[in-house]
C-alpha cells in the first residue's frame, strides 16, 4: 500500500460516511455541514487526480456559493428556530434495497470498462493543463458552445431565482 | 503501485446510490436536493476520473465536468428559490404537503 | 546548493538524510520531512500573528494620536503575550441551547481558511509551499471556506443578534467575492499564468501596480470587505449588533477569531504585495547587475517581501482607522451597482489593450495599459459627479433651500 493509496482509501472513506450523515441526520442544518464535507473530500479527490482548476473550483462554487445557499434555505423555511423529528419515511428500506440493487447494476456496468484496473496515462508534458482547459473552454473546435449554453442557462437561472424568491411579490 | 481507475468508479457508483437513497427517502424537499447533489458530484468523480486515466490531452471529460457545475447551481439556484416561494404560501417544505396539483 | 542559496530545499534534504539514516524506508521519511515543513510554516504564521497584534494596536494608537501599549517590555512589545495569557485563563462558555459541535469548530476554521493561504504565499524565490498553478482561485477558495466559518458561529451561537450579524457577514463576504475574482484576473491576464510565482516573476521588469493601478485600488477595497474590517465591518458594529457573530465567544476562541482577522488582514497585505506590487522580485531589473547580486538571495527577498506586505497591512489599517462605517444596504449596492460593472469594463480593457499591445516593447505596453486605466478612472469619477449632481438638482427642486443674502 502506497501513501497516495492509503490517503485515497482515507479521502474515501471521508467521503462515504459523510454521504451517510447527509442522508440520515434528523436535523437539516447537520446534513448541510455533513454535505460540505463530502464537497471538500470530492475536491481533495479532484486535487489527488491533478485536476487542479477543477479542484479550486468545486471548493469556490460548491461550498461557497451552493452549501451557503443551503444553509440560508434551511434557516429561511423554518415556522420556528428548531427543526422538527421525522425527516425520513417510514418505509426507507424499500429505498435501501432499490439503492444497493442500482449499486450492483452500476458496478456491473462500470467494471466491464476495458482495462479496468489500470493505471493513469501520461500527463502532457508540454502544455499547461489548465491553460489546454481554457482554450478548450472558448476555441469554436473545442467546447464554446456547450459554454455559452451554460452561461445562457446560469443568467436564466439566476434571473429566475431573484423573481421567484423576491420579497417584492405581492401574494 | 498507483491508484486502479476501478477504485474511482466504486467511490462514484456508492455515493450516486447514497444520493440516490437520499432524495427517495427525505420528506423536506431541501433534503431531496441535498441528494440530488450527491448524486451530481457522483457523477462529476466520474468524468474527471476517466479524463485523467485514459487521456488527459482531451479536455472533453474536464470541460463536461465544468458545464455539470454551472448546471448543478443554476438548478440548486432556481430549486431553493421554487422551495423559499412555495414555503412562503403553504408554510410547509415537507414535500407531500405541497400536492395540490394532485389527482 | 548552499544553505544561503536554497534554505528550504537545504534544510529539507538535510532532514531527510538524517532520518534515512536512522533506518526509515524512504517514503515516510519524505511525508515526514513534509510534516515538518508544514508545522514550520504555521508556527512561523503563528508567531507573526504574535507581532502583528502589537503592530495593530501601536499603529491604531498613533492614528488616534496617543501612545499605545508602552508598559510591558520596551515599547510594549510584551503586550501581546499579556493579551494571550489573559484570553487563555478567562472563562470558557458556551451558550445554552448552542450547537456545541458547530460552536466549537467556527473559530477553528475561521483561523484555519487564514492558515491555509500560507501554503501558497511565497517569501521569495525557493521559500514557498507550493505552487500551485491555480493559486489565484485558492485565495477565493479560502475566503469561501472562511464565509462558512461565520455562518457556523452566527448560527450555532443559539442568538438572534449573532445570527444578524453572520446573515450581514455573508452577505458582504459572498458580493465582494465576485470584484475580487474578476480583479484577480488583471494580474492573470498581464502574467499569463494563475500561479503566484508566475506573477511575481512576471514583474521582474515593471509593477503591475503601475500596469493597472485602477485593479490594484478594486483589489484592495474588495480585500478589505472580505476581511470585514471598517469601513465594511456591519457585522461587529457595537453600537448595533454588539459583537455580531462572535458575541457569544469568550476566551481562546474568541482569540481564535481576533487572531485570525489580524492575520487575514497581513496576508492580504501580502497577496497586495505580490499581485501588483513585484513581492520578492520586484526591483525593477535591478538584480540583474553584479553590484546587486545580492538581492538575489532567498532571505533579502523575504525580508523585502515582509516589507512590502507590512506596508499593505498599513494600508488596510490606514483605512480602518480613519473612515466611518457603511451601511449594509449601501454596502451591496456599493458592489452590485459600481465594483461590479467597474471591474467587468475594467477587465474587458485590459484584456483588449493586452492583446493589442503585447507585441511593442515593455515601456509602451506600460504607459499604453497606464493610461487607459487612468481613462478608466477619469471617466468614471465623471459619471460619478454628473449622477450626483443631478440627484443634487432633484432634491433641491423638491425641498428649495432658502437663499442666503
Amino acid at each position: 500500500m502506497t501513501a497516495e493509496q492509503i490517503f485515497f482509501l482515507l479521502t474515501a472513506a471521508v467521503i462515504l460516511i459523510a454521504a451517510l450523515m447527509v442522508v440520515t441526520v434528523r436535523k437539516l442544518l447537520h446534513a448541510a455541514l455533513w454535505l460540505v464535507l463530502v464537497l471538500f473530500g470530492v475536491a481533495v479527490l479532484y486535487a489527488i487526480l491533478q485536476a487542479n482548476f477543477l479542484a479550486v473550483v468545486q471548493l469556490v462554487v460548491y461550498i461557497g456559493a451552493i452549501a451557503i445557499l443551503f444553509i440560508f434555505a434551511d434557516m429561511l423555511t423554518r415556522r420556528d428556530l428548531r427543526d422538527r423529528p421525522g425527516q425520513t419515511r417510514f418505509n426507507w428500506w424499500v429505498a435501501a434495497l432499490l439503492g444497493l440493487a442500482i449499486f450492483v447494476g452500476l458496478l456491473s456496468a462500470l467494471l466491464s470498462v476495458p482495462n479496468v484496473n489500470r493505471t493513469p496515462a501520461a500527463l502532457p508534458t508540454d502544455t499547461d493543463l489548465v491553460a489546454a482547459l481554457g482554450t478548450a473552454l472558448v476555441s469554436p473546435q473545442g467546447y464554446v458552445l456547450p459554454f455559452e449554453v451554460a452561461s445562457v442557462l446560469l443568467l436564466a437561472a439566476l434571473i429566475g431565482a431573484v423573481y421567484l424568491a423576491g420579497v417584492n411579490k405581492k401574494s | 503501485m498507483s491508484i486502479p481507475l476501478s477504485w474511482y468508479l466504486v467511490l462514484a457508483a456508492a455515493l450516486f446510490c447514497i444520493g440516490l437513497y437520499g432524495v427517495l427517502v427525505r420528506k423536506n424537499a431541501i433534503a431531496i436536493l441535498l441528494g440530488v447533489e450527491l448524486m451530481l458530484n457522483a457523477v462529476n468523480i466520474n468524468l474527471v476520473a476517466f479524463w485523467r486515466y485514459l487521456d488527459p490531452a482531451q479536455m472533453a471529460g474536464q470541460a463536461f465536468a465544468v458545464i455539470v457545475f454551472a448546471v448543478a447551481a443554476a438548478e440548486v439556484a432556481v430549486g431553493l428559490a421554487l422551495i423559499i416561494s412555495v414555503y412562503r404560501r403553504r408554510k410547509t417544505v415537507v414535500a407531500d404537503e405541497i400536492d395540490l396539483m394532485k389527482w | 546548493m548552499s544553505f544561503w542559496n536554497d534554505p528550504i530545499n537545504f534544510l529539507a534534504d538535510w532532514l531527510n538524510g538524517v532520518l534515512t539514516g536512522w533506518g526509515l524506508p524512504a517514503g515516510w521519511a519524505t511525508v515526514l520531512v513534509y510534516l515538518v515543513g508544514i508545522t514550520v510554516l504555521v508556527v512561523f504564521a503563528m508567531v507573526l500573528d504574535i507581532g502583528l497584534v502589537w503592530v495593530e494596536r501601536k499603529v491604531v494608537a498613533r492614528f488616534q494620536d496617543r501612545l499605545g501599549p508602552n508598559r510591558l517590555g520596551p515599547f510594549g512589545l510584551i503586550q501581546p503575550f499579556a493579551d494571550i495569557i489573559k484570553m487563555v485563563i478567562k472563562e470558557d462558555i458556551t451558550p445554552a441551547g448552542a450547537d456545541k459541535v458547530l460552536y466549537n469548530i467556527a473559530p477553528v476554521l475561521s483561523a484555519a481558511s487564514v492558515i491555509m493561504l500560507w501554503a501558497i504565499l511565497p517569501l521569495a524565490a525557493n521559500i514557498y509551499g507550493v505552487d500551485l498553478n491555480v493559486g489565484l482561485l485558492y485565495v477565493v477558495a479560502m475566503g469561501a471556506l472562511g464565509t462558512l466559518a461565520v455562518i457556523m458561529a452566527g448560527w450555532a451561537s443559539n442568538n438572534k443578534y449573532a445570527l444578524l450579524g453572520a446573515f450581514r457577514m455573508v452577505a458582504n463576504m459572498v458580493a465582494y467575492e465576485i470584484p475580487m475574482v474578476i480583479v484577480l484576473l488583471i494580474p492573470t491576464i498581464l502574467a499569463g499564468t494563475m500561479s503566484v510565482i508566475g506573477i511575481t516573476e512576471a514583474q521582474r521588469d515593471i509593477w503591475f501596480a503601475l500596469l493597472s493601478p485602477l485593479g490594484l485600488i478594486i483589489f484592495m477595497i474588495s480585500a478589505i470587505a472580505e476581511l470585514g474590517r471598517s469601513p465594511f465591518d456591519l457585522n461587529e458594529a457595537e453600537s448595533e449588533i454588539v459583537a455580531g457573530f462572535h458575541i457569544e465567544y469568550t476566551g481562546m476562541k474568541f482569540g481564535w477569531f481576533y487572531a485570525g482577522e489580524l492575520l487575514h488582514a497581513f496576508t492580504f497585505g501580502g497577496f497586495a504585495a505580490i499581485l501588483f506590487f513585484g513581492g520578492y522580485a520586484g526591483f525593477f531589473g535591478l538584480e540583474k547587475l553584479p553590484a546587486f547580486a545580492w538581492l538575489n538571495l532567498p532571505l533579502v527577498q523575504a525580508f523585502f517581501f515582509i516589507l512590502k506586505a507590512m506596508l499593505g497591512y498599513w494600508v488596510i489599517m490606514w483605512v480602518k482607522y480613519s473612515m466611518p462605517r457603511i451601511r449594509i444596504d449601501h454596502m451591496l449596492a456599493f458592489n452590485w451597482k459600481f465594483l461590479v460593472p467597474l471591474s467587468l469594463i475594467l477587465l474587458a480593457a485590459t484584456a483588449i489593450l493586452h492583446k493589442i499591445l503585447v507585441v511593442l516593447p515593455t515601456w509602451q505596453y506600460a504607459l499604453g495599459m497606464f493610461v487607459a486605466n487612468i481613462v478608466i478612472i477619469t471617466a468614471t469619477i465623471e459619471i460619478l459627479r454628473s449622477y450626483g449632481r443631478r440627484q443634487r438638482l432633484a432634491e433641491q427642486r423638491l425641498s428649495p433651500q432658502p437663499v442666503e443674502n
